[in-house]
């Protein structure tokens, strides 16, 4: 499992953790994150730009 | 006669973002970025937040500007300085040089507000707007240990948290006499406040530096109630500008900042403002979400189709571990009072109207687990 940043503001997204709030369980894979997913802080979207893995 | 560009007058997110969104609905007509600098693309929101994420400012870089042009497809220039923009010939002077546009985006930024101060330490004050600012800034604390931060709001109190984290010596100075004034009620600001306080930073609110004075390789800084405060390095986080001064010059209406409709059109046709120089419907948001909606409202009016900007609820996020914060603060002047509920882990304060909407909120702590119930409640700003 990976953590994932937003190269916008920040915001981490943790595999093992997911994003429950939007929909995505824990153990969500970034891979499977769909691409219409959003930064929850920012609202930079997935496919625009990548998360960096820290 | 070939087709004139569309030109950004700026290489931040927003003009950044403007761009990569006018790409994907049109990927013929030729887009133009100035930068008066370099246009490396970096996360401007983490500069406040660099040390705990391990990052200096090569690794805040993430990409330059040929990476940029090369992914966006656009072209970039350089060091590039506009001096003038003439709204009705349709043209920019660059460095001397004319250019002509045949849409005009205005994303120019903000400039650091500077507290008038006395004393011959008042020039070693520093401000970080941008990431050649933090780059400086990295290099004057190297090796230091006692910072003192002028302003307590959002961004002063996330530069306090990351660097007491770090192990510097913190000192926070603001009039208001509480945290982040304009976003909070009282009680969330003290539970802020004790929660930094715990981390070690040292607060001296309800007051204000008069003197900066240099002593013997430090900076002296005397404060309105007498006390004083020994520093290797002042940081000036007391607020932003709207960048105005161009627009103004060429005609362009401006107030707080450039003044544009819901389309971000200023008073002139063909020429457009976003950002954190804009003034949209009499809002100036800068924070990266507004930048967002407005770089994508604004992609497709360039396009062919007149998008008006709306504006959902848009929490910001503070980025202080010691304290997590959300707030969406109620419009100035809206009706209603906060109701608050806290306990030791958290504090959760909600803004209802008289009429039972909520219209705004600051979680803190624990209650940030209550974003999305919340958000959703909240109206759209517009």
């Amino acid at each position: 499992m990976k953590t994932w940043q937003c190269v916008v503001c920040g915001f981490t997204y943790d595999e093992t953790k997911g994003d429950p709030e939007h929909g995505l369980e824990p153990g969500t894979s970034w891979e499977n994150v769909p691409a219409d997913w959003s930064c929850p802080d920012c609202g930079v979207a997935k496919a625009d730009f990548e998360m960096v893995e820290v | 006669m070939s087709q004139q560009p569309v030109v950004i007058i700026g290489s931040g997110l927003a003009g950044y973002t403007v761009a990569r969104e006018f790409r994907k609905l049109d990927t013929e007509t030729p887009v133009l970025m100035l930068s008066q600098v370099h246009a490396g693309f970096y996360s401007k929101p983490m500069l406040s937040n660099a040390f705990a994420q391990h990052k200096n400012a090569e690794s805040l870089l993430i990409k330059d500007a040929a990476k940029m042009a090369a992914e966006v497809k656009i072209d970039i220039r350089q060091s590039a300085k506009v001096t003038a923009i003439d709204p009705e010939k349709m043209q920019l002077q660059i460095n001397g040089e004319a250019q002509p546009y045949s849409k005009l985006i205005l994303a120019l930024g903000a400039d650091p507000i500077r507290l008038p101060l006395q004393g011959d330490g008042a020039d070693a004050v520093l401000s970080v707007n941008d990431l050649d600012d933090y780059r400086g800034f990295r290099e004057a604390i190297d090796g230091k240990k006692n910072i003192a931060i002028l302003g307590a709001g959002l961004i002063g109190c996330e530069f306090a948290n990351d660097l007491v984290v770090a192990g510097f010596k913190v000192h926070v100075i603001d009039l208001a006499p509480q945290l982040l004034g304009r976003l909070l009620p009282q009680e969330s600001a003290a539970f802020m406040q004790r929660k930094l306080e715990q981390a070690g930073v040292v607060f001296h609110l309800g007051t204000t530096t008069q003197k900066v004075e240099r002593v013997g390789g430090q900076l002296s800084l005397v404060l309105a109630n007498g006390e004083n405060i020994i520093a290797d390095v002042v940081l000036s986080a007391v607020g932003l500008k709207p960048k105005t001064a161009l627009a103004a010059s060429a005609g362009i209406k401006t107030n707080r900042g450039i003044v544009v409709d819901s389309l971000l059109q200023t008073t002139f046709p063909n020429i457009y403002a976003l950002g954190d120089c804009a003034e949209v419907e009499g809002r100036v948001l800068p924070f990266v979400m507004p930048i967002m909606q407005a770089a994508r409202a604004l992609a497709s009016t360039l396009s062919g189709k007149p998008t008006p900007l709306h504006y959902p609820a848009m929490p910001v996020v503070v980025k202080t571990p010691a304290c997590p914060v959300l707030v969406s603060p109620p419009e100035p002047g809206a009706q209603g009072a906060w109701e608050i509920e806290e306990n030791d882990d958290g504090i959760k304060a909600v803004f209802n109207h008289t009429n039972g909407q909520m219209l705004g909120f600051a979680l803190m702590g624990a209650a940030v687990s209550e974003k999305a119930s919340l958000t959703q409640q909240l109206p759209a700003l517009s």
